[in-house]
């Protein structure tokens, strides 16, 4: 155990040792060669090995001043004005300020003193002496005071006390500062380690390159022992930003269920974005005060499409009434940014009633930034993640959905869900995903899922096929992972908080 | 969203105890229980749904849904008396052209019930009548009008009444500017020759739609038992649904309806609660659920969402506003069976998953980056002119090509146009955490020469930063991309860069980006206090070559 122990020692620490025995750290310093520093610091390590115990005490001293050095060599200036009158008994003030060579503020204080002394009296602008020859060569509680500086605070007789509350009243006579001085006190295991003699073992510090070039400068040799629990400075790395992993995660869930991407640009039509999702013209979401609009227009697709858009929303289209109004193909060239990724399923079903009719079928998803006209606070944003799938399959049924949504939910770590029905503008039947929270022990909503409508899919698809589709917000769950409880916080590039976040470890 | 408030005594008296039970039975009907206590149960009810924006619709429907009251709800409606007429002069045509009108008779109405008659109008016109836009609802007194009542639109400045909560006569046009219901929806009339109002046989103006009512004659008391209803807008259709909900609402109060006869160059009579007819196929339903019914339950079910199921097609109550088509109908089937019923299934179609071919190209860069220790960084993709123009040393007159946003509710009222600016502006935000600081951005920008660009960019700087160190990671990325490009002494070079420090990026001979020193008077504007490197590239190139 010893022997663990002393090869632990780093040299400082060795070096040390045998003065551990001396009265202060200022002679352990002049007999070890080291400076205060690092013995100090060799002293806490030694404490943290056990080897001795520090005891740090706190004491105040009162020390001599500037002006208070200055006068023990000259005398008090009170003592000078004595002095002069001393000789004189009765001088005016103006000739003893100028005789006693003393300044405004030390004659001010002199006359002060002597008249609280009662050696004196002030009568008519002139000073009296008012004491006798042993009054006058006495000397001073000061000045005694004075002379017997520097004294321990603590151990003050009330003599002292008294001169040292009269002279902290003038300027830098006397000080009073903390002293701080280290008793060490030598443990048992410390004591029975001197004995057995720290020698200056060969132990090797830092393996250098040198060192290996030549095996007898390591070779039976012992290596000094590191103190591995010791703290160390910390350190951050290279780092995705923390959305940009929760977002790698949503994209993987989607790709194992055999889900194929959906990208697209952020800047649509109203077409794509409302229109050919069956949103009437008149519809709340298409307002300027909720969605952002661009001073541009954009070119619509294909005159058919076009067509059998405008066609659907006017008069319907297999077998729906459709909205009954006159549908305006200018308010679908508005430029907006997109309000849902939904667009670039609508562009996917397009792209695919390009095909053969049976092999207009497939899995796919988005996943992207959103925007609305909002403003920002701790639970609101105008930029926003979503996230949703469509399956394209002539087979496919609500209980397939159903199905989907369950095992997509499940691959996002939530166990117990429940479907209830829901309205949204595209889908019908439509449901809504709750999760049960298992604290609050309440039903929270996550995401809202359906069967697009045939007005959607008739003119997209150019037949009514089954669309399974379903999404939600994604911001949710990166807040609900990181804990954050600002959505603003989010969307912040605090360059400290991304250092210390945490990876992305939900699998 | 709109939701209801229903007195909690009256639902367990007229529905039933509100257990777990019952709040699952809320819930599976698509009526989310928001809030409850011992005074109030507090329901959402969907947008598909205004008939149920009232206690008395919403009751109606559910206890279809419970199996208690199922198939169609009938009402008597009476024909109308003599005076029971509206006519509706041609001078509405341009204005508001039309309205939906009837009379309800026999009302017990106290505080409790007028306080519902007020919300049931106040709820639709948030929703269906998309604030008062599309269609406003009016409730008389009938004891204080003498009929029959004319439709017309007249100059501002020739209404005058007293409107509601008003002690004074105005005018049309002094409505719409010191009343404060006047100023709310004042947007609706503006720049209109005339207004419409109602007005009875005595001359005493009703209301001036879709504003507000007279005081005299357009205020409903505890006295009043019967009332004329009216609903204006610009769609008779929807005009006719409306009231629909309104007056059966009412009569499921207790009231009686009577018709009104329309006079326009043709006679109409309403309301009208003919049932309206929807095919439906059981194949289809069948198809679409992934269910086996058979004819006779189809009918059970749909009969508990208040239909009428005939062979091979349903009537369905005339206040339903959301019967567009078929499948409208299979969601209440699939409503009625229970979502709870169903059996989630995976079919099984084989497809292969694939992540779009930039995203992997982007993560791999971002893979290099944070390798070299850099930090990625994420901004959003909307700006404003300081940060773009101002601090970057461009003064604004000199740039054009930016996409402004109408309309902003924040000061984030541009399409950035680069991620060096955001960059700059994270350094400068950033001035507290340790250096250096080492970050990147991936992301999209915005240009434009009438025609709108998004390109995908990339981004990076060093703080404390020099050229050479920023080259070394630069030219590291290249290579672990395997695509060459070239650093050539910029000719022309970006404001924010120092003369002399700054380089153009060429790939295949095309300058795709620079790279420098930021210079110190941009430094300044962003109050950086520390020397920066930095780069900004077009990806779109490099997609193009490893794609």
């Amino acid at each position: 155990m010893n022997q663990k122990l002393i090869e632990s020692l780093s040299p400082h620490e060795r070096k040390i040792i045998p003065y551990l025995g001396e009265e202060n750290i200022n002679e352990i310093c002049k007999k070890s060669n080291l400076d205060k520093i690092s013995v100090t610091r060799a002293l806490e390590y030694l404490q943290t090995k056990k080897i001795v115990e520090l005891e740090v005490q706190t004491k105040k001293i009162v020390e001599i001043g500037v002006n208070g050095a200055l006068y023990k060599k000259k005398g008090l200036p009170e003592r000078r004005l004595l002095h002069l009158l001393h000789d004189k008994r009765i001088i005016p003030l103006a000739e003893a300020q100028k005789e006693s060579g003393l300044s405004n503020d030390e004659f001010k204080a002199s006359i002060g003193a002597l008249k609280k002394k009662a050696l004196i009296e002030l009568n008519n602008q002139k000073i009296v002496l008012n004491a006798n020859q042993e009054e006058i060569t006495k000397k001073t509680l000061e000045e005694t005071f004075i002379e017997s500086l520097p004294v321990e605070y603590d151990s003050l007789s009330p003599e002292q006390a008294f001169a040292l509350k009269s002279l902290q009243s003038r300027k830098d006579i006397v000080q009073i500062n903390e002293e701080k001085t280290t008793n060490i006190k030598i443990t048992k295991l410390g004591k029975e380690l001197i004995k057995s003699g720290v020698k200056t073992q060969n132990l090797i510090e830092q393996v250098t390159s040198d060192m290996l070039k030549k095996e007898s400068l390591w070779k039976g040799k012992k290596f000094r022992r590191y103190d591995v629990t010791s703290p160390v400075p910390s350190i951050s790395g290279g780092k995705r930003h923390f959305v940009n992993q929760a977002i790698d995660y949503g994209r993987r869930i989607w790709t194992d269920m055999g889900f194929q991407e959906m990208t697209g640009d952020m800047l649509q039509s109203s077409f794509w974005v409302f229109d050919a999702l069956f949103t009437a013209q008149d519809h709340p979401v298409r307002e300027l005060q909720d969605t952002f609009y661009i001073d541009k227009k954009l070119e619509l697709p294909d005159k058919k499409l076009v067509q059998t858009v405008k066609k659907t929303h006017e008069s319907g289209i297999g077998g729906s009434k459709g909205w009954r109004y006159v549908w305006d193909e200018e308010d679908a060239k508005k430029t907006v940014l997109r309000t849902h990724t939904t667009c670039l399923s609508a562009k996917t079903l397009y792209a695919l009633s390009k095909l053969p009719i049976d092999q207009r079928r497939g899995k796919f998803f988005a996943l992207g930034k959103n925007f609305r006209n909002e403003t920002v606070d701790w639970s609101h944003g105008f930029e926003f993640y979503q996230t949703e799938g469509i399956v394209i399959d002539e087979n496919a049924n609500f209980q397939h959905l159903l199905g989907y949504l369950k095992q997509f939910y499940t691959k996002m770590g939530f166990d117990k869900i429940r479907f209830v029905p829901a309205y949204f503008p595209y889908t019908e039947p439509s449901v809504e995903i709750h999760v049960y929270h298992p604290e609050k022990k309440v039903w929270l909503e996550l995401g809202g899922a359906g069967i697009f409508r045939p007005e959607i899919t008739i003119p997209l698809l150019g037949k009514q096929i089954p669309v399974l589709a379903w999404g939600q917000g994604f911001d949710r769950i990166i807040m609900d992972f990181y804990q954050i409880k600002d959505l603003r916080e989010v969307y912040k590039n605090d360059i400290t908080q991304l250092r210390k976040m945490k990876f992305w470890t939900k699998q | 969203m709109a939701n209801i408030k229903i007195n909690k005594k009256l639902f367990e008296k007229e529905i039933g105890k509100l257990d777990e039970k019952m709040k699952n039975k809320i819930a599976m009907f698509g009526t989310a229980l928001e809030n409850f206590d011992n005074e109030e149960i507090e329901l959402e009810i969907f947008p598909d749904r205004p008939d149920m924006l009232s206690y008395q619709g919403f009751k109606r429907a559910f206890l279809a849904f419970l199996g208690k009251k199922t198939g169609l709800k009938k009402y008597k409606i009476n024909k109308p008396a003599k005076d029971y007429k509206v006519i509706i002069d041609s001078s509405v045509k341009n204005i508001r052209p039309h309205t939906a009108c009837a009379i309800i008779k026999g009302l017990k109405l106290d505080n409790y019930k007028i306080k519902e008659l007020i919300e049931i109008q106040e709820k639709l016109h948030i929703t269906i009548g998309r604030k008062r836009k599309k269609l406003a609802i009016g409730i008389y007194p009938l004891e204080k009008i003498k009929l029959p009542i004319t439709y017309k639109a007249l100059e501002p400045d020739k209404i005058k009444f007293i409107p509601l909560e008003m002690g004074r006569e105005m005018s049309g046009l002094q409505i719409l500017q010191r009343h404060p219901t006047g100023k709310d929806y004042a947007h609706l009339l503006a720049g209109k020759s005339k207004f419409p109002i109602f007005i009875d046989a005595n001359q005493n103006i009703l209301s001036m739609p879709p504003i507000i009512n007279s005081q005299l004659t357009g205020k409903i008391t505890k006295e009043t038992k019967d009332v004329f209803v009216e609903c204006s807008g610009f769609d008779l259709e929807i005009l006719k649904k409306c009231l629909n909900i309104v007056i059966t609402s009412f009569a499921e109060m207790g009231g009686n309806i009577y018709q009104m006869e329309l006079k326009t160059n043709k006679k109409e009579l309403t309301p009208d609660l003919t049932p309206e007819k929807t095919k439906i196929s059981l194949d289809n339903t069948n198809k679409l659920l992934g269910l086996k019914l058979n004819e006779k339950q189809l009918k059970k079910l749909i009969e508990k969402m208040g239909h009428e199921y005939k062979k091979g097609f349903v009537e369905s109550p005339a206040w339903r506003t959301d019967i567009l088509h078929e499948v409208d109908l299979i969601e209440d089937v699939a409503i009625a069976y229970g979502y709870e019923n169903f059996i989630p299934e995976i079919p099984e179609i084989s497809t292969i998953g694939k992540e779009d071919k930039k995203e992997t190209i982007k993560r791999k860069i971002a893979e290099i980056l944070t390798g070299v220790k850099m930090l990625e960084i994420s901004n959003y993709h909307l700006t404003n002119k300081k940060d773009q123009f101002t601090k970057m040393g461009i003064p604004e007159k000199k740039e054009k090509d930016f996409i402004e946003i109408e309309e902003s509710k924040t000061e984030y009222n541009i399409m950035r146009k680069d991620l060096t600016s955001y960059l700059l502006k994270i350094v400068s935000e950033n001035a507290d955490s340790e250096y250096p600081q080492s970050i990147f951005e991936i992301g999209k920008i915005f240009n434009t020469n009438n025609k709108i660009i998004e390109n995908e960019n990339l981004a990076g700087a060093t703080i404390p930063g020099n050229f050479t160190e920023l080259k070394q990671i630069l030219e590291y990325l290249s290579r672990m991309i395997n695509v060459e490009i070239e650093l050539k002494e910029a000719e022309e070079i970006p404001p924010h860069y120092i003369d002399g420090r700054c380089a153009e990026i060429i790939l295949d001979e095309k300058v795709i980006g620079h790279i420098g020193e930021i210079h110190p008077k941009i430094l300044r504007n962003w109050k950086i206090k520390m020397p920066v490197a930095l780069f900004e590239i077009e990806l779109e190139k490099i997609f193009e070559k490893l794609e």
